[in-house]
């Protein structure tokens, strides 16, 4: 009995561990063409862009032949890993010609991808606790911007960065408590509901931008939130210029996520707000207020969202520009998808993300329309996930129905 | 994921039961609270900015014949003789049918993805797409008639935009990825491709201005006729628009493929029952749809903006204003008509170019136009709270008469 099983596992795990191999082959062809390996190979051989290529396409065929042996996860994972790794390691080779060190400095790139995911990880923690509960919020976008805007109005008109973000949070929280009225009570359809609300965001921080501050813009001299200074790490390799410097706005996204996961999975109130976004019904009849769960959550994630709008606007930026979000609330959507509508996978989503934003804003150095094609990764990815190819992204149930008491 | 209580059957409710009532009262209520805002924020009394986005419009010049219509729009000290007036008046109302035409077709593509039960966010990144394929064949073969050379310009770009929106379809019918999800994503996809083909060194950028990140023009060969005014007069593309809305509604009233479509949009799992192919309902609407939207991306480049650069790119939203154009036209050709041309001619009258700063700030118009436009959407999406209101004004008498 033993024995058979054991003589159909092996194949089994043959088929898996190719897959991984893919997967490492192509991590491989990138690190390859990385400094100081990628300088090194360059002056040896000459035309190195055919390593990357060659590791990827291996990567993809290891991972077709484990996908259509019923290892479809790891399969597909090394395909997908060895398109990237072509697109990267080309990407890579083409770019170390001179400029390479100033691209690829890894510590300030790390810090730069935190810069970068931050607003993204309040975004998708806002859109993890609307989803969760089952109210779809594609405003997170519109949340942002409101957040943006008065998060600055809120630090110039009374001199500091704090009263900043307690109006941004205002803000955020009454817009979207108008999707929740609209969306629960009025049982509008989430998504007009939420089109409608980034619509109203725009032309109103616009319109406001324009009345308050009129062609002058913002004032160059605010209060912007401080960085935290942590003295122990000052001279410590590769962690000290990441970590000792950091924006208070950045810690505080750290300890969201956190924070998250501990209410949303181990206590009762989370687990009720859980409950109603997968069966309201049965929550309801449990003795839980299906509409004051959600109310609760809608209003929460528009403070969440709108802290990362004001970290854009008081703590990364210094200054507020007409739809100054361009998109990132959809990025922050689409990290909470990847991630599985999980508040440690939507970080992930948002770190990778922020990566790709990172990673694209100093590309330009050497390519600049590499740098625009690579903005797409993170909708290829999210396309990706959602049409099932890396572990089908499933939401919350009752996502996106109105409830109607009984 | 789990089918929705459709948005077409609600619709449905409300083509018999709001018909005209709700989207006239939430117009009404949008442009009441824009005009507090105004109040509020500027102190200027609002009816006079009113008065001249409606002058900028020059929706004035159809009732020319009739009145002067400087008198209507309060204007005597801008323009010495009434003949002034109408020409400037008609140079307007040539950009607002312009921009109507657009809306009408962008509207479309959220409409006819409405009657099959999916929301079609994604117009934006078709028209965007769309506009790419117009672009690389409208620069190229200088020599073809122009008979010939329009129509392959629009057919090429029309599979174009058919695909990018069929991926959506294609995805929500075999593995049920959400379509909100997919063309938000397609957006932005298209958003950066397009920004990569038209930027400096981009495969599609100009070749006789190496430094601007702009396509080169579009030849005289695909432009389109102009039919009404000068060079960016009205063009023959709003013929188009107009045949595209008789083709919407024949599509689905007329044809056994549009009767799936709204089978579908009404109750998908009756539909599988009945033998309908939701699979294939569900493609070909977003795919139709898509062509849509993109159709009004091949007519705007052809027929008024001859060149497409990042900054349009960036700055463009017809795509998403097509969603409130959908909306307040309830999905209905006639609807949508006239739906089209208020946004096209909020717009117009809007536009820097259009509003006279003296009475307000075109900047400020410019978002007061979204803030409208917003409100729309919300009110629109609120329905249900018109509609309460309106069946309980009529409800109420019944106790009475019971006890009388």
């Amino acid at each position: 009995m033993s024995t058979i099983d054991a003589t159909r596992r092996l194949p089994r795990r043959l088929n898996r561990d190719v897959g991984l191999v893919g997967i490492g082959l192509a991590a491989a062809g990138v690190w390859l063409m990385l400094p100081p390996l990628g300088d090194n190979l360059r002056a040896a051989t000459g035309d190195v862009v055919v390593i990357p290529i060659v590791f990827g396409i291996l990567a993809i065929a290891a991972g077709i032949w484990s996908a259509s042996r019923r290892e479809h996860k790891i399969g597909w994972s090394a395909i997908a890993c060895g398109v990237v790794g072509i697109v990267l390691g080309v990407a890579a080779a083409e770019a170390s010609i001179s400029t390479h060190e100033a691209v690829f400095v890894w510590s300030s790139l790390f810090a730069a991808t935190l810069r970068w995911a931050t607003p993204l990880i309040f975004a998708a923690m806002g859109g993890l606790f609307s989803e969760r509960s089952g109210v779809v919020n594609i405003a997170l976008e519109g949340m942002m911007l409101v957040g943006a805007f008065f998060g600055i109005w809120g630090a110039i008109r009374f001199d500091h960065w704090a009263i900043g973000l307690l109006t941004a949070m205002l803000a955020g929280a009454l817009l979207a408590f108008v999707h929740a009225f609209f969306s629960i009570h009025l049982r509008a359809d989430q998504i007009v509901s939420g089109t409608a609300i980034n619509f109203l965001a725009l032309g109103l921080t616009g319109y406001l931008y324009i009345d308050i501050y009129g062609d002058q813009g913002t004032p160059s001299e605010i209060s912007t939130i401080p960085n935290v200074h942590l003295g122990f790490l000052d001279g410590v390799y590769f962690l000290g210029p990441i970590l000792g410097d950091m924006n208070l706005m950045i810690w505080l996204a750290l300890a969201t996520v956190v924070l998250s996961w501990a209410f949303l999975f181990r206590t009762t109130l989370g687990l009720r707000l859980r409950a109603v976004g997968e069966h309201p019904r049965a929550a309801e009849a449990a003795g839980i207020s299906v509409y004051a769960v959600r109310y609760a959550a809608v209003t929460f994630s528009g403070v969440l969202a709108a802290l990362g709008g004001a970290y854009l606007s008081i703590g990364f930026v210094g200054s507020f520009t007409e739809n100054m979000t361009v998109g990132r609330g959809f990025i922050a959507l689409a990290a909470l998808i990847f991630g599985m509508w999980k508040p440690f996978g939507a970080f992930g989503a948002a770190l990778l993300f922020g990566f790709s934003s990172a990673l694209a804003r100093s590309l330009p150095e050497y390519s600049e329309q590499a740098a625009l094609l690579f903005e797409t990764l993170p909708y290829v990815l999210t396309l990706i996930a959602v049409g099932g190819l890396i572990g089908r992204s499933i939401p919350p149930a009752a996502v996106g129905r109105p409830y109607e008491k009984q | 994921m789990a089918t929705r209580p459709s948005l077409t059957a609600r619709l449905s409710l409300h083509q018999r039961a709001g018909g005209l009532v709700v989207p006239l009262l939430t117009t009404l209520l949008a442009f009441a609270v824009a005009g507090l805002v105004v109040l509020l924020t500027t102190g200027k009394d609002p009816l006079p900015i009113f008065r001249g986005i409606l002058d900028g419009t020059g929706l004035l010049w159809l009732v020319h014949w009739a009145v002067d219509i400087r008198t209507v729009a309060g204007t005597h000290d801008l323009y010495p003789t009434e003949a002034d007036a109408v020409a400037v008046a008609a140079i307007n109302l040539q950009q607002t049918l312009i921009l109507t035409t657009t809306l009408i077709l962008t509207g479309l593509a959220v409409a006819f993805a409405f009657r099959c039960g999916l929301f079609n966010i994604g117009g934006q990144g078709q028209y965007i797409v769309w506009i790419i394929a117009a672009v690389a064949v409208g620069t190229h073969f200088a020599g073809m008639p122009r008979l010939l050379h329009v129509p392959l310009a629009l057919t090429c770009a029309a599979l174009a935009g058919a695909g990018w929106a069929g991926i959506a379809g294609l995805m929500r019918a075999t593995v049920g990825s959400h379509e909100v999800i997919t063309t938000i994503m397609l957006n932005w996809i298209a958003f950066w491709v397009g920004s990569y083909l038209f930027s400096i060194g981009g495969p599609l950028q100009s070749s006789s201005q190496a430094s601007v990140p702009i396509s080169d023009d579009v030849v005289a060969s695909a432009k389109l006729h102009v039919l009404w005014g000068g060079v960016q007069g009205l063009h023959v593309g709003f013929l188009i628009a107009l045949g595209a809305l008789v083709c919407f509604w024949a599509i689905l009233n007329r044809t056994t493929l549009g009767f799936g479509i709204r089978a579908v949009g009404f109750n998908p799992e009756a539909a599988r029952y009945a033998g309908i192919s939701v699979t294939r309902s569900y493609f070909l609407a977003m795919a139709i749809a898509g062509s849509f939207a993109g159709l009004a991306g091949g007519i705007d480049l052809l027929g008024w903006q001859f060149r497409f650069g990042q900054i349009d790119i960036q700055g463009s939203d017809v795509g998403f204003v097509g969603i409130a154009v959908a909306l307040l036209g309830r999905s209905t050709p006639v609807g949508i008509f006239f739906s089209a041309l208020l946004f096209g001619a909020l717009l117009t009258g809007t536009s820097a170019r259009n509003l006279d700063a003296e009475v307000f700030d075109p900047e400020l118009a410019g978002n007061l136009t979204l803030i409208i436009q917003g409100l729309i959407v919300l009110f629109v999406g609120a329905d249900l709270l018109i509609l309460s209101a309106w069946r309980a004004r009529r409800r109420l008498p019944r106790p009475w008469r019971r006890t009388a």
